[in-house]
């Protein structure tokens, strides 16, 4: 999907240096009592966003008896999430989606960076029809083809394990667009220069192209990250077993069960389950916010 | 350049070389499954000893007799019409309450994006606990505010706009990271501007901001349109396309024909209305976004 920003970013110019007038930024701010309207609006649909979440972490700290009454002298307690750890296998699920994540991003950057330099750097016949075909894949993704995956799994016999989870994700189209993008930006000068100093392509690329690009790693690993880690659909039609459940669909599979519909440990197996994914994003806000818009803003 | 490379052919050959894994993966499971799908909707489920059989349009026939199926797909298309205008003016919304650095934004920003990074499922075990009736949240305060008790997920008439919420509260702040990203590479110098010529606030907005926002409008709509195709978990969750079929999404039903009742061939005609869907979203894009927009 390309995104096109009709107005560039604004560059500082020699002009700028030279005129004494800096832009006056942000002119339209609201001020006074539309501000303080417009504060308030803001603050209450922030407050409506966090709300469900609060409330499930409200649930999943206190004992059950307090699950749905707002009383605020109730005692904390993490016994809901010892009774979770131990209803299900999430040890197990958690092993399952790192390893998951980490050959889908691993097998992604290979592919994804091969593809790319040869759509950026070489001119072959067929470019155009390959670019092409390969942004189909944006519209129609694995996640609507999933009976035919299937059969295909099936044929090949490898239903029921993490590489089949992952196969259909490994050449990602969006990586391919965002990298070659990327590359594309890469001075021509440097490609020259490394070849006169006797590179191979692929050397090329390694020394020249990859860091150039981190940015773009960086930004196209952590969607792909919580991509993988969230994604249910096809790991459900796929896994059958502990082993290779990823922790979505073991989450799934533990509040579907007979629970007596015990919310506390259910939501205390949601945060459970959402827990680093959470964590990571509390720790690196910024760089997930970035990476999302620089991901975007191709 | 080494020596494979240096003819023109050797070099077309190291480009196709270079591309082939991915190339390969991408056949294997994006493009042949879609035509293998056309071709198995013209044949029979096979079960058990019994092959596969051509039977040509049957499967499609079956489509048009099926309620279920218009049912989805009605369904479908008022989750797409609901979901999509309110979580984009939303995203706008947030965005530019974001941008114009109003006192807590960073808490603003964090509580907006949070809900994108949680899984769907957890997203919806979430709101089943929030739309249970007598003593869910929400039940809780419309009780307080004097409302009799309602069952959101049980009865016909609410149970998809209750989806709906649900998918609006996961996907508006998905959105405001690109409005977000289109605002801030908006030159300051188009507002200094402005304000000189002496537009006002809500002129600016509607004559500048927005026309400069309509490419990321347009970028987002598409992923809004895909996003309410693909995106199926909360009703495997929530409602599992009840009551009565009524929040069963297209994605469902295939998941539901293909997965519970293995009748593939019937699946595979159902994914094929899909695909078309899907390949006329692609093809709106491409002409409206291809048009009205340049590239940087």
């Amino acid at each position: 999907m390309v995104q096109r920003i009709a107005s560039g970013p604004w560059r500082p110019t020699a002009d700028d240096a030279t005129t004494l007038m800096t832009p006056a930024t942000h002119v339209y701010e609201p001020l006074g009592f539309g501000r303080a309207l417009e504060t308030a609006a803001a603050w209450l649909l922030g407050f409506l966003w966090v709300l469900p979440l609060l409330y499930a972490f409200w649930t999943a700290f206190h004992p059950a008896e307090f699950s749905t009454r707002l009383d605020l002298s109730a005692p904390l307690t993490l016994d809901n999430f010892v009774k979770a750890w131990h209803a299900a296998p999430f040890a197990r699920y958690f092993a399952n989606t790192v390893m998951l994540v980490t050959m889908v991003l691993a097998a992604q950057l290979v592919l994804v960076t091969l593809a790319a330099y040869a759509l950026a750097r070489f001119d072959f016949p067929g470019r155009n029809v390959a670019f092409a075909l390969i942004l189909a894949q944006l519209m129609v993704m694995p996640d609507v083809l999933i009976v035919e995956n299937y059969r295909t799994m099936t044929a090949l016999g490898i239903k029921d394990t993490i590489l089949a989870i992952g196969l259909p994700y490994m050449a990602s189209a969006f990586g391919i667009f965002l990298l070659r993008q990327t590359f594309k930006t890469v001075p021509r000068e440097l490609d020259d220069a490394a070849r006169v100093e006797g590179c191979t392509p692929l050397q090329t690329l390694w020394k020249v192209y990859v860091p150039l690009a981190r940015p773009t790693y960086l930004a196209y690993a952590l969607v792909s990250v919580s991509y993988h880690w969230n994604n249910f659909l096809w790991p459900l039609i796929i896994t059958n077993s502990v082993e290779t459940r990823p922790v979505t669909v073991g989450l799934q599979v533990f509040s579907a069960t007979d629970q007596g519909i015990d919310w506390s440990i259910i939501t205390a197996a949601t945060l459970l389950s959402t827990g680093p994914l959470l964590v990571a994003f509390l720790l690196f806000q910024r760089q997930f916010v970035q990476s999302f818009m620089r991901a975007g803003i191709r | 350049m080494s020596a494979a490379s240096r003819t023109r052919a050797g070099e077309w050959l190291y480009a196709w070389m270079l591309l082939l894994p991915a190339a390969a993966l991408l056949a294997l499971f994006t493009h042949y499954p879609a035509i293998a799908n056309l071709w198995h909707s013209f044949f029979s489920t096979p079960r058990g000893a019994r092959k596969a059989l051509f039977v040509g349009a049957d499967n499609y026939r079956q489509l048009v007799d099926d309620p279920i199926f218009w049912q989805a797909l009605t369904n479908n298309l008022w989750y797409a019409l609901g979901t999509i205008p309110v979580s984009i003016a939303l995203a706008l919304a947030m965005a530019l309450w974001v941008n114009d650095r109003l006192p807590g934004r960073g808490f603003l920003r964090l509580a907006y994006f949070t809900p994108t990074i949680l899984p769907m499922i957890a997203v919806a075990n979430i709101w089943l606990f929030f739309y249970t009736p007598e003593y869910g949240l929400l039940e809780q305060v419309l009780g307080k505010l004097g409302f009799a008790s309602h069952n959101w997920l049980g009865s016909k008439s609410t149970a998809l706009p209750a989806v709906m919420v649900v998918a609006i509260w996961k996907e508006a702040g998905f959105f405001m990271i690109f409005y977000l990203a289109a605002l801030q590479s908006m030159s300051p110098y188009l507002a200094e501007a402005a304000a000189i010529e002496g537009a006002s606030r809500w002129y600016f907005f509607r004559r500048v901001t927005f026309p400069l926002l309509i490419p990321t409008t347009l970028f987002v709509l598409v992923n809004a349109v895909i996003n309410a195709f693909r995106l199926v978990d909360h009703i495997v969750v929530m409602t599992r396309g009840g009551p009565d079929n009524a929040t069963s999404l297209l994605l469902y039903h295939i998941y539901e024909t293909g997965f519970r009742f293995w009748d593939s061939a019937y699946a595979a005609a159902l994914t094929m209305v899909l695909l078309v869907l899907l390949a006329l979203t692609a093809l709106a894009q491409f002409v409206f976004l291809e048009r009205r927009t340049h590239y940087r």
